[in-house]
Parts: structure tokens; C-alpha cells; sequence
């Protein structure tokens, strides 16, 4: 893990140095003068060379430090921390959105193979996969927003405006990133729950006199959770970092904006410490997969990695 | 008798709602949707028009202020008195002016501003205004003097900028994310990405805002930002992103519509080094080929004025120019004849992110490959921009909108991304420092104007137009935008 994170600030550093384009000049616009540029860059810290960089930065982030952002002027921990308490929870909110609204759907079109209930789940969550999310987003907004007005159109009214504010406002943004993400899970469950409803053990199972519902949603469900848990564990690596155009769409404060924001302005720091932020987070959110990996399946204890 | 009670007191109630709502105030706050979020609200470090369209004029005021017509008031200094050399400027400041936090604003603070914007280390923007300036002197707690090395007819608007804004020594450094100024609105919060909150300044020396609270809410995506003017989410949009939607807007009665011009001559500018675009001929053949209205329709959708120089047309100094070369395609291929281009050429144009120049670029492409000329056309984020095109003058061609006001002292530039370097130029602009009268310096503008136009230095487009929508009942906002701000001192509800 350790390793993997010190190559990502390697690759980081690297690609960040070859990215053309000059914090300062991006900040002091088109009429600066050279004297005026130098003092900025030297403010910044960034007259110093290459390697003399990287070695701060990378014993500021072990220490803690993450520096100071060079637009903002602020510390980059402040400003990630500000955006987290949006992504974490829209990513959360979305993720069991989506898992309450798949799970169940995923199972009943098992149960039900090609029939009519199966066809019309699967038809929708074709639909469901085909519709982009920010255009889907729109439409919400069109209709709770500008036509229902039961909703604000974006915007994040702040955790200190109250919980049920920003509750609200984190609504529609959940909806739209739920809803495409359900099509697919949904999917993954019917097709892992179809495998193993036809093995030798459930029909032991409904030999025994174990009733239908029961031997799908207890014994089937639990053995069909491995592919789900692992496409649910890829998803939220995604919702993390890949909200940008939702956030783009409801002009949330998130993760990703900030991301996109830091790199056109080219707020180099933000970005590394970002990356690589991100990077520890998808590889922490590996690790949690597979200790569920375990929980699920008692054979794969102690036995290392599956 | 019950049920007479009953009805008395609904109807007592009833007249106590109505008579409570109707008495009930103009609304007093205003949610302002802005495109772009400032990096920082230091106006005084940072060139993003982002920070002035926050704070120029709510929060921070200098010793003048440019108006809405782009006329230079006084702000701080109450008067000034210029020497008969035109080099001595004598400010008398307000009196009893304080800062946000409490303390005195008097001569220390202009002298310590304008030498903080002028010192070496300094990190100003436009620290080119301040060059003329020899020295800055306390002659009494609130007069200040002002000498200068040469004259500077443009000495009082420079002054106005937001870059030459008043701050106090105790507060400058952390105005980046405090800002404290003398304005008739005070910093609350800043949430970043999501919005910024202005209060009423309730000690303000001058006349106090009509509004208590301004709140600007950063919508960088154009779709978003209908979506918020028709959810009523946000008041206003001085500068709304998509001139696409302003028709929706028209139709819609809840809005006022309000289409002003700003500095910005948007251009096709042109690297006069680089061949084959050394050659005045081929410049002008280009200048033939476009054809302006048809990119104004097709980019802008029909919003702006066309410019054939670099001047804005709202300018009293201005001189129509458009006709000079009237769109013309046997003149345009007869010129690149002429220059030895008889199958045209090809060449790159480097687009900013802005839509004007994306979609004014691919328009541009095709109006010039009918003369034989064929541009690549290479997309750039601003910081490569800034860096290849602007810095480096690495490019054929590029659009970009000079929104600084009065700029046309660029082309006298020893080292600037256009690579003109004309010493006839240059001595007419040194001509225009040294000229104080009003009618004189309109004739030498003039003649400036046709220079560059003669030379078909670069494309000259048009001027970028101010799109603001607004619920009607908001009065008071600006129309055009002679400096990037939003100036709401005078806005107020009038329902």
C-alpha cells in the first residue's frame, strides 16, 4: 500500500512538472510584470528546484502538512476538508440509494426469470444504463426546480444552515448519481443470484423444506454478494472523485469541482495532494472490499486474499 | 352565535395577515449568480476579474471610482487640486472614514497603499499603473500628495482601478480572505466553491446601501444558471454566461433583460513577426475575408458591436472603422495574390476556453478557408494560453477579448503577444501621455485607431457585449460595465 502511494506522488510530481502553465502568470493575468512574477513565484515557493520540491511536499503529506494553496491562500487541508463534508456524504447517500433501490430489484428478477416482472426491471435498468446522469440531472432539475419548485435548482446550503437545508439540497444530486448506478447493480445482483440459485445446495435447501422466499433472500442473496459487493466497492471509488459533472450540474462545492477548479487554474498543489488523496482512498476502499469479501464468505478467512 | 365568533375572529386574523404582509418591507437582500469564483478577494494582489466583480466598490474604494458611464468620481479624496505642471496631485481625503475593523482611514493608509502596490516585492497585478508615481506624501492627516515623474492624463482613472484600492496596514495581509475596506459593505463569509456573503456596513461614511445583505452564488455552468434564474434561486446575473438564453429570458415576464457593452474589444489577434503574417497584405486579406456580422450572429447570437479597431465604440474618442474593409472575398484573394499566397496558406489558431472565442474560432475557420486560407484549430486551457500564446508568442492566430479599459497603448508595447512593433506607433502614444487637453487627445486617438486599423495589426471583431438578467423588481444595477464590478451601492427592491 505504502508503495503504491509513493509511486503515485512520483507519477504525480512528474506529470504536474511537464503540464505546461505557470501558477502565477494564471494569477496575475495578462498585464503582470516579470519583477512582479518572480515575487509571486518566490511566495509561492516555487523558485526552488524540482527535487527540493517533491521532498518537501512529500515530507509535508507525511507529517500532515498539505501546504498552502497557492489561489486560495489557505491551507489545502482546510479547503479539502470543506468539500468533503459534501462528496462523503452525497457519495454515501448515493451508494445506499442506489444498493436499496438494486438489491431488491436484482433479486426479485432473478426469482422471476424472463418473466414479465424480470423484463420490465431489466428494461429499466437498460434505460436506466443508457441515460447519461447530468442530462437525467437536468430533467430533475426542470421539474422539482424551475417547474414544481419543490427543490432548489443547486447549490449547497452548508451543514450550519441546518441538517434538513442541506439535506435538501443534496437531493436531486443523490437521485441522479443513484439511479444509474442502481441500473447497473441491479444487474450484477440478478445475474451473480441466477448463477447460484441453481446450484446443488439450494435445492438441498428446498428439499429440506426450507420455503422459496427463504432459501433466495437467506442462503442464494449471501452467495451472490461477492460480484455485488465488488462492483458496489468499484462505484464508490467512483462516486468519491467522479461526481464532477453532477457537481458541475448543481454547482455543489465537492471533491471534484475543487479538483477541476485547482487544475484549470493550475493550483498545482491541490491537485498533487488531491491525486493523491484519491489514490489512498480507492486503495483503503480495496482493503474494506475485501475484509467484506471474508465477512460473506467464511472460507476465505485466514486464508489470505481471495 | 358560535359561529359569528368564529367568523369575527377569522376575519380578524385574516386583517392582521394582509395587513401585516402589505406592510411587510421591500425585500433588502440579493443573491447574485457570478460564473467564475475569485481565487481570493484581494483586489490589490490578484489580476481575476472575479475578485473586483465581488469587492470593487461594496467592500474596498480607492481615492476615485469610475462610474457607471466610465467617468472618474471622487471616492476617498473628497477633491484634488493639479499642479499647474500637471505633476503634482494634492488629494484631500474624507474625514471620518474608518476601515471595517474599526480603525482610522487617514493619509498613513493612502501612503502606505499606494507604496505597498509600487515596492519591489510587490505582487499587484497592474503594477503599471503605479509607474508613473515619483513619490507619496503626508502633507496633513488628510492630504496626501502625489508626484509624478511624467505627465499622466490617465493618472485619476488609474487611480480608480481596483488594483490601486485603500487598504490599512493592520489588514492587508490578510485581506486575501478577510478583506476589510471602507465600503458600504462589509465581508461576512466566504464558503468556498458555493458562495460569498456581503452585510451592510452600518458605520459608512457616505450614503448607506439600500440593500443589508448581497450573497454571490458561483454557478460556473451555463445550463445550471438558467435553471437557477428560473428556480428564483438567484436575483440576478450581471454577466450571464449564455448568450444563447437570453431570448428565454425575454419571454419570460418575471426578468428584466438588460444588454450593455463592456471594455471588451474581442479580436483576432495576429503574431505580426511570424510569416506569412509579417506581410501587411495578407493581414488585410484576412481583414477582407471576415466577415463580422456572421460571426457576432453565429458565436454570440447576434449580441455586440462590430469594432474595426481596437477602441470601444461607446468611447466619445471612437471612430467608425468597420467600413475599412467591407467584406470582401476578390479583394481579400486579389491581396493574398499579391503577397505570393495565390492557394492561400495554412496556419494555427489557438482558442481559449471563453465561447467566443471557441465558436468565433471555428466560425473564423471557415470564412477564411473560402480564400484559400486553412487554420488548425487547437483548443488551450488559460494557463497554456497565457503561457504559449501570450508569454512565449508561440502562434499563428488566437481570439481573445482585451477587456482592460482604454487599452490601445498596448500596441505601443516593446514586448507584446501581438509582435507589432511600430515606432510610428509608439511615438503617437508617447505623444498621448504628454497631451492633457480633452480634444487633443481625442484627435491623436483617432489617428491611433486608423493606424492600427491601416495595418490590419489584427482581426478586430467586436465588442463584447454585457448580458445581465434580473428579476424586474431589482432596480439599481449597472447596465454596462466600464470596470469589471458589480457595483451594487444604489441597487434596492422596489417590491
Amino acid at each position: 500500500m505504502a508503495i503504491t502511494l509513493l509511486v503515485a506522488t512520483v507519477v504525480v510530481f512528474l506529470v504536474l512538472e511537464i503540464l505546461p502553465g505557470d501558477p502565477a502568470s494564471f494569477m496575475l493575468g495578462m498585464e503582470a510584470q516579470e519583477d512582479t512574477l518572480s515575487a509571486l513565484r518566490a511566495q509561492m515557493g516555487l523558485d526552488q528546484p524540482a527535487l527540493v520540491r517533491y521532498f518537501k511536499w512529500v515530507l509535508g503529506l507525511l507529517s500532515g502538512d498539505l501546504g498552502i494553496s497557492y489561489t486560495y491562500d489557505v491551507p489545502v487541508s482546510e479547503l479539502i476538508i470543506e468539500r468533503i463534508f459534501v462528496s462523503l456524504p452525497l457519495a454515501i447517500l448515493a451508494i445506499v440509494l442506489s444498493t436499496v433501490i438494486a438489491i431488491p430489484l436484482g433479486v426479485i428478477a432473478a426469482s422471476r426469470h424472463n418473466k414479465s416482472s424480470d423484463l420490465i426491471i431489466m428494461g429499466f435498468s437498460q434505460l436506466g444504463i443508457a441515460i447519461p446522469n447530468f442530462w437525467f440531472a437536468m430533467l430533475l432539475t426542470i421539474v422539482f426546480a424551475v417547474m414544481l419548485r419543490w427543490l432548489p435548482a443547486g447549490g449547497f446550503a452548508g451543514w450550519d444552515a441546518g441538517f434538513f437545508p442541506a439535506l435538501t439540497s443534496l437531493l436531486l444530486p443523490t437521485v441522479s448519481l443513484a439511479l444509474p448506478q442502481s441500473a447497473i447493480l441491479a444487474r450484477v445482483t440478478r445475474s451473480a443470484v441466477l448463477e447460484v440459485i441453481q446450484e446443488d445446495y439450494i435445492r438441498t435447501a428446498r428439499a429440506k423444506g426450507v420455503s422459496r422466499g427463504s432459501a433466495l433472500w437467506n442462503h442464494a442473496l449471501r452467495n451472490a454478494m461477492i460480484p455485488v459487493v465488488t462492483i458496489m466497492g468499484l462505484q464508490f471509488s467512483f462516486l468519491l472523485a467522479g461526481t464532477i459533472i453532477i457537481e458541475n450540474v448543481f454547482y455543489l462545492p465537492g471533491i471534484g469541482r475543487l479538483i477541476f477548479q485547482a487544475i484549470s487554474q493550475r493550483d498545482l498543489i491541490v491537485v498533487k495532494d488531491l491525486v493523491i488523496l484519491l489514490s489512498a482512498a480507492v486503495i483503503i476502499i480495496n482493503f474494506i472490499v475485501d475484509v467484506l469479501y471474508a465477512v460473506i464468505d467464511p472460507r476465505l478467512r485466514g486464508s489470505g486474499h481471495a | 352565535m358560535m359561529m359569528k365568533k368564529l367568523i369575527k375572529v377569522f376575519l380578524v386574523s385574516a386583517g392582521i395577515i394582509f395587513l401585516s404582509s402589505s406592510a411587510m418591507a421591500a425585500k433588502t437582500s440579493l443573491t447574485m449568480g457570478v460564473v467564475l469564483e475569485p481565487p481570493h478577494l484581494d483586489p490589490t494582489a490578484g489580476a481575476a476579474a472575479a475578485i473586483d466583480e465581488i469587492v470593487y466598490a461594496n467592500v474596498f474604494e480607492g481615492l476615485t471610482q469610475i462610474d457607471q458611464n466610465g467617468a472618474v468620481q471622487p471616492a476617498l479624496a473628497e477633491s484634488w487640486t493639479i499642479s499647474d505642471d500637471k505633476l503634482t496631485y494634492t488629494f484631500n481625503l474624507h474625514k471620518g472614514v474608518k476601515f471595517h475593523d474599526g480603525t482610522d482611514m487617514d493619509a498613513d493608509d493612502v501612503v502606505f497603499s499606494l507604496n505597498r502596490a509600487m515596492a519591489e516585492g510587490s505582487v499587484n497585478a497592474q503594477k503599471g499603473l503605479f509607474k508613473p508615481i515619483a513619490s507619496v506624501n503626508k502633507t496633513g492627516p488628510h492630504t496626501v500628495v502625489v508626484t509624478l515623474n511624467q505627465v499622466t492624463g490617465g493618472f485619476l482613472f488609474s487611480m480608480g482601478w481596483g488594483d490601486a484600492v485603500i487598504v490599512a496596514e493592520e489588514s492587508a495581509e490578510k485581506n486575501k480572505s478577510n478583506p476589510v475596506g471602507t465600503g458600504p459593505f462589509k465581508f461576512s463569509k466566504w464558503a468556498k466553491g458555493s458562495h460569498i456573503e456581503l452585510v451592510r456596513n452600518d458605520n459608512y461614511w457616505g450614503d448607506a446601501a439600500k440593500l443589508t445583505k448581497a450573497t454571490f452564488k458561483i454557478i460556473p455552468d451555463p445550463a445550471a444558471a438558467v435553471s437557477a434564474m428560473m428556480a428564483g434561486d438567484v436575483d440576478a446575473f450581471a454577466n450571464f454566461p449564455a448568450p444563447e438564453s437570453m431570448e428565454q429570458f425575454k419571454s419570460d415576464p418575471r426578468f428584466a433583460v438588460v444588454i450593455g457593452n463592456t471594455e471588451g474589444e474581442t479580436i483576432l489577434s495576429t503574431n505580426n513577426t511570424k510569416a506569412p503574417f509579417d506581410n501587411v497584405k495578407v493581414r488585410q486579406a484576412m481583414a477582407y475575408a471576415l466577415d463580422r456580422q456572421a460571426i457576432i450572429d453565429g458565436a454570440m447570437f447576434g449580441y455586440g458591436t462590430p469594432i474595426g479597431s481596437h477602441f470601444a465604440p461607446h468611447h466619445p474618442a471612437y471612430v467608425d472603422l468597420t467600413g475599412r474593409y467591407e467584406h470582401n472575398l476578390a479583394m481579400a484573394r486579389q491581396l493574398l495574390r499579391e503577397a505570393g499566397f495565390p492557394n492561400g496558406f495554412k496556419a494555427v489558431i489557438k482558442l481559449p476556453p471563453p465561447s467566443y472565442a471557441r465558436r468565433g474560432g471555428e466560425i473564423i475557420a471557415s470564412q477564411l478557408k473560402k480564400v484559400g486560407i486553412e487554420l488548425e484549430i487547437v483548443p488551450v486551457e488559460w494557463a497554456q494560453w497565457l503561457k504559449q500564446v501570450f508569454k512565449a508568442t508561440d502562434y499563428d492566430l488566437t481570439i481573445v477579448s482585451h477587456t482592460e479599459p482604454m487599452d490601445i497603448g498596448i500596441y505601443a508595447r516593446d514586448k507584446y503577444y501581438f509582435n507589432y512593433k511600430s515606432p510610428k506607433f509608439q511615438a503617437l502614444m508617447k505623444k498621448l501621455d504628454q497631451t492633457v487637453g480633452t480634444d487633443e487627445r481625442y484627435a491623436i486617438l483617432a489617428e491611433a485607431q486608423k493606424m492600427l486599423s491601416d495595418e490590419a495589426v489584427n482581426g478586430f471583431l467586436f465588442q463584447l457585449a454585457k448580458h445581465g438578467v434580473w428579476n424586474k423588481d431589482v432596480k439599481g444595477l449597472w447596465e454596462n460595465s466600464p470596470v469589471q464590478a458589480n457595483n451594487l451601492t444604489k441597487v434596492y427592491w422596489t417590491n
